[in-house]
Parts: structure tokens; sequence; C-alpha cells
């Protein structure tokens, strides 16, 4: 392995509850200070030491963080919300302090944590380059030698003297990402959250990405789509609540991600139906994901067919209860709705009790990435959705690249809600003779 | 394991400890940013709207003009056979930037926010370049100064060239001022609130309106703890000759104070900083 890049020795970083400015007033500040004499003699009473202050009055955002990341590795960090992805990076960024241990980082850093940090609406697009990139840490003569071409990157020649307050949300986002773009550092974090804008932004964001972890600089990824992160980076950290909870290859850890609590699970049960969701007419008892070998598994080839199934409880007679299912990709795009039309239950009431229903979507037809599933069940007749529950299940479509899927040879990243396998026929028409064209 | 032991370019992220003061390797490698942000506000400053270049002259103008009818006209104003206005008005020129330096350095933090949020740079350099963009707001004021000279047939002697020395005092007294305001307004932003009562309290504890000759003799040393009272009456000094040459005394216990507020800010702002991300 070569030298490091990054070192992470046991990071802690904490928050104080009432740490927020809006939440303290000067006055409150003063009037603490100076009741603390009293409250330590009470404290001292009660036999507690009077110095340290009690440990739950602190959240940790970060707690025995470690890890190390070597010269030229691109690795994705991934979480759900709060497991302290954006702390990391801040704290790595030098922007925040941990609150113990330290990080050590070999190389020139640049964070790339918000597209557009200290855009000003007032100054004009020329101006707001020169400001955005002294920023994030590009000298003035770097900044002109590169203006050209970070002007062409994000189109914007004939606008780039206007001041960006007229400029549209997406011209203000590919001046702002074309900025980031052209920073240079050895070490490079990037937040997510520089993925936004329109998909065909983001596609040019990924590609652009992709392009720095193949110059060779090192690259800390902050992610939610777990798309993005296989694409990019070979090797992921998890973090949950602040703590390092897997590190490996991509595959493993965003199988482990998605399998584990964390994020979802590909099979759900409510063993106690008085909770299940659902109302006096039906009662949901599971939901799962079924691999094309018959395992509940939340990571699937794009290739193989997947089974989604539900179990549940039909309480009350008369009714024609219909589950369906609801899925949605990482950009909550509905990609479709699909309902149970079994010929043999059709306008057909069901009888008090369990049933098991499973649908199977055909192999080469989703999209690659993440999609959350909701399970609902509905009569129409009276029209009423009787249970409903969201994010029931997620599973991961993974493409791989053995050049058979309908990616073929092509390694980037392939837009589109659906990737079905449609039919391509060609054929030579008609012969025509070679030209010496010039080239 | 210490930093010694580590190799050339390795960088230590680890929580920091005790009193420092600035990193002066660190703010030469930010310099360009310290630039950018005083181009930045300065033309933010001046395209908002057209009035900005006149409120800058305005604003004290008109208390000049107001006094001048006041004091002025009562007449028993010592000052020292100079015209009321111009005597006013040559002490307003760094009083201008010091309390424009206060308003604009106390929310230099609270107001950038997202930056401080968003991107790692010594933090110093908002208040810093929130200060020394008085710079602009003094050739300002300089100019209607010598203006005002002209009108009045005062021909500036060798001591305007003391004005950049005594510019850099203003904006160095400025500073620590600011350092410390901005530090408590990014923590508690009710200092805020304070901040424009303060700065009319300060005008009155400073000659700029009156000649610091008025103030008994017992209450000088006292009175010079003010930095300001040394600066705007060397200035008044250096521009019109006639006023009063400052006391030696004063002058001493003035650069103290100036440099404890200075020292004492860059401290207190550093101690600030560390927490200053978590809490703004």
């Amino acid at each position: 392995m070569s030298e490091f890049a990054i070192r992470a020795e046991g990071l802690w970083k904490g928050f104080r509850r009432s740490d927020k400015a809006r939440d303290i007033g000067l006055k409150d500040a003063l009037a603490q200070a100076a009741s603390a004499p009293f409250r330590a003699m009470s404290r001292l009473g009660s036999g507690q030491s009077p110095f340290r202050r009690s440990a739950r009055e602190k959240l940790w955002a970060l707690s025995d963080v470690c890890f190390e990341i070597a010269q030229g590795e691109v690795v994705g960090l991934i979480g759900r919300n709060g497991a302290g992805k954006s702390t990391l990076l801040k704290v790595l960024s030098r922007i925040v302090e941990p609150t113990a241990g330290r990080a050590l980082l070999r190389g020139r850093v640049g964070s790339l944590l918000e597209v557009g940090t200290g855009f000003h609406p007032e100054l004009t697009g020329r101006e707001n380059v020169y400001l955005n990139g002294t920023i994030l840490g590009m000298g003035r003569r770097e900044i002109q030698r590169k203006f050209d071409e970070i002007v062409g990157f994000a189109e914007m020649e004939q606008f780039i003297d206007m001041p960006v307050k007229q400029y549209s949300s997406g011209m203000y986002m590919r001046l702002a990402f074309a900025v980031a773009a052209h920073v240079e550092p050895e070490i490079l974090f990037v937040d997510e959250a520089l993925a936004v804008g329109d998909s065909n932004f983001q596609r040019k964001c990924i590609a652009r990405m992709a392009e720095v972890g193949r110059e060779g600089r090192t690259v800390v990824f902050v992610s939610h789509s777990m798309a993005a992160i296989t694409r990019l980076c070979p090797r992921a950290i998890l973090l949950d609540r602040g703590r390092v909870v897997a590190d490996g290859s991509v595959a493993e850890v965003t199988t482990a991600y998605l399998r584990s609590d964390l994020g979802a699970v590909a099979h759900r049960l409510w063993p106690d139906a008085a909770t299940a969701p659902g109302d006096h007419v039906v009662r949901l008892r599971s939901v799962g994901v079924i691999r094309h070998d018959g395992a509940f598994d939340a990571t699937a080839d794009i290739r193989r067919p997947v089974v989604l199934e539900m179990t549940y409880d039909v309480l009350q007679p008369g009714y024609a209860p219909i589950p369906n299912f609801h899925l949605y990709n990482e950009e909550g795009i509905c990609v479709f709705v699909t309902a149970d039309t079994d010929p043999e239950w059709r306008r057909r009431p069901k009888p008090v009790g369990r049933y098991v229903s499973r649908v199977t979507i055909v192999g080469d037809f989703l999209s690659e990435g993440t999609l959350v599933v909701d399970a609902a069940i509905r009569t129409i007749d009276p029209v009423a959705v009787h249970a409903h529950k969201r994010e029931a299940v997620a599973f991961q479509v993974v493409d791989g690249i053995d050049g058979d899927s309908i990616r073929g040879d092509y390694g980037g990243a392939l837009p589109g809600v659906v990737r079905p396998r449609l039919l391509w026929r060609t054929k030579l028409q008609e012969e025509l003779p070679a030209t010496a064209a010039p080239r | 394991m210490n930093k010694e032991q580590l190799r050339g370019d390795v960088r230590v992220v680890e929580s920091t400890k005790g009193l420092r003061f600035v990193d002066p390797r660190e703010l030469w490698r930010w310099r360009e940013l310290f630039v950018a942000l005083m181009v930045r506000d300065i033309s933010v400053r001046y395209k908002q709207t057209a009035i900005g270049v006149a409120w800058v002259v305005i604003q004290p103008l008109a208390t000049v003009v107001i006094f001048s009818f006041l004091l002025g006209r009562i007449g028993n104003v010592p000052t020292a056979g100079l015209p009321y206005p111009l005597f006013a008005f040559a002490a307003m020129v760094p009083w201008q930037v010091f309390s424009r330096a206060m308003l604009v350095g106390n929310v230099s933090l609270a107001g950038n926010r997202a930056l401080i949020t968003k991107a790692y740079f010594p933090r110093i350099l908002l208040p810093a370049a929130a200060v020394f963009t008085g710079v602009v707001d003094f050739a300002f004021t300089f100019a209607i100064l010598l203006g005002m000279m002209w009108w009045f047939g005062f021909v500036p002697g060798w001591r305007i060239l003391l004005t950049p020395v005594l510019l850099l005092l203003t904006l160095l007294t400025s500073l620590g001022v600011a350092l410390w305001f901005s530090a408590l307004n990014a923590l508690y932003r009710d200092v805020q609130v304070v901040l424009p009562f303060l700065t009319q309290v300060w005008l009155f504890l400073t000659p700029v309106l009156y000649p610091a000759s008025v103030i008994p003799e017992r209450w000088r040393a006292l009175y010079a703890m003010n930095p300001m009272v040394t600066v705007t009456e060397s200035f008044r000094w250096a521009m019109l000759g006639g006023a009063a040459v400052p006391e030696p005394l004063m002058l001493v216990i003035s650069a103290v104070t100036m440099l404890a507020t200075l020292l004492s800010g860059v401290a207190y702002f550093r101690y600030i900083e560390r927490q200053m991300a978590d809490r703004i």
C-alpha cells in the first residue's frame, strides 16, 4: 500500500445541545457564567465532580472514528442522515475542530461542501469566479489561467459579466460547479450537495468526479446515491451514529448499508398484528424483496428478475382488497405502481385469512440504483386505502460491467428511469464505395 | 509520534488548546482571499446603490453641519482659531473610518455564515477585510476635507505626510475593537443591538466635535485610554497644524490601550474561532 493521504486517529466530535447562537443570548450567557459557581457547588453537594459537565449534555456526532486512506484512493462515505458524514468532512477540512483525537492529511486539501460558497448575487459572474475560486484555495494567477476553461465548461461565455442575481438557478449552478470542478488539490472532499441540479448537470458533475479520481487524486465522496457511490468509489466507509461500522469494498459496504436497519431492509415483518400497518379490514404482516434464487436480498443483478412479496391478513369478510407496490428511485421519482391483477381474485371478495401476493419484476427492466418500495392495500368499492407503508423495503439494482447487460461496454453514467432490454436489429442496406474523406 | 516526527507536508487536524495568536504563514498563504474579500465588500457596497458613495460623505458632513450650527454658532468651542466646520470635519475623517469599521466588522462573521460553515480559511480575514475597506471611505472623506481646506484657505504642511501612519493606527484600533465585537456577535446576536448606542457614546468620548483640551487635566490620562482620542487629535494636528499638539503621555496611554485591545481582540477571536462554525 502506498503512503497514506488521510489518517483519522480516533476522531471525536461533540456538540452541546445549546451550541447555537440563536438559542442563547448574551444576557443568558452572562447569567450562566454568573451562576456557574453556584451550580458547581450544588454538584459538589450531590457528590458529583464540580467541574465535569455531565456526559448527556453532549451529542456525539463522531465517536472514535479511525481509518486510513491511501494516496490516490477514491472512497465513498455513506450513512443515513445525521450519521456524521458531513461532520467528518468538516473536521477533515478544518472547518470545525475535533473535540478529541486527530487526523493527518498529506497534501493540499480542497473541500467542495457546497456549490458556490461565497457567491454574491450583486457581483458579476466573473467577479464571483474569482471570489469563489479564492475561497476554494486557488490563487489569482491559477484562476486567470483557467478562467476561459471554467467559463467554457459552464457554457456561460455571454453572461459572464452579468450580475449573478440575474442568472437562472441552472446558470448559477453551472457556473458554481465549473469553478469547483477546476480546483486541483491533492485531496478532495466532496459533499453530495454538490451534485444537485437537473439530471444532465448531475451527470456532468459525476463524470467530472470520476475524472478527478482517475487523475490519481485522493477523493472522499459523500453521497446518498448508491449508484454514484458504486460507480465512482471502489471502497466505501459506512458511518452510523458517528461510528465507522463498515469499511471495505463498495459492494460489501453498500450491501451492509441496505441490509442493516440503518438504511433499508429487504424483508420487513410485523409480528404484532395490533401495531402492523393497516386498519380493521386488512393488516400488513410482511413485505420482502426476493432474489431470483429465492432468498430475501437487498441487492439485485440488473439482468435478473426480482420478486416483491407481501403477506397480509384480511380481517373482515366482504372486501376485495388489492395489494399494490409503488417503486421510487433515488431521485424520488415514482418508477411505476403495480397492483394485483391476478384473475382468480378479480372483483372477488377475499374470505378472512392470511394471503401472500407476489409480483415478478422482469430482469433487464429496472435502472441501476436504489429502489424504495411502498406497500399499500386498497379497495375499489368502497374507495379506500386500508394500509400504506411508505419505504417498507428497499433494494439495490446493480449493473455490472461484464458487458452483457444493457449498458454493454459503456462504463459511464446511463440515465433513465428504466433500462429495458429492447430489440435492436442492424443490417447493411447498401455497400458504398470507400471514399478518401479528408480528415 | 509528535508533529516534528512527521514528514514534510503532513497537516495535523486536532483540537487546539490554550492561547494562540495569528499564524503568519497561514495568513500569508491566504493573502489573496483577504484581497478578494475586500474587493467583494467594496464592489458590493458601491454597486448596490449609487447612494453608497454619497452615504460615506453625507453622514459625517451632516453631523458636522448640525454641530456647526449648534456649537459653532454659540461660539465657545476652543478651536484654536480654526473655523469650526473644518475643525470638526478633520477629526470626523478618521472617526468615520472607525465607526464604520465597528459596524461592518461587527457583522462580518454573522453575515458570512455560509462561508464559515462551508469553507476553511483563517476566519480573522473576514473582520480584517471588512475593517480595511475603510480605506476607500477614507479616500472619499479625505478628498472632501482637502476641498474644505482649500475653501477655507488652508495649505497642508509637511505633517500631511503623517496621515498614512495615522490611517493605519485608525485601522488597527478599529480592527482590535471589530475583532472583539465580531466574535461576540457571532455567538450572541444581541450584541448588534448595543452597537449603535455604543458608537454614539464613543463619539462623545472622543475629541471630534470638541478639542481634547476641554477635558480637565486630571481626567486626561483616563480619557486617553480611549485610543481614538489621540488618533483624532493627531489627525487634526497633522492636517490643520494650528490645533493642539497631542500630549506625549496621552500618546503613550492610547498606544498601550490600542495594542492591548488589538492583542486581546486577536486572542479572543482565535479562542472563539475554534467553535465558530459550530455555534454561528
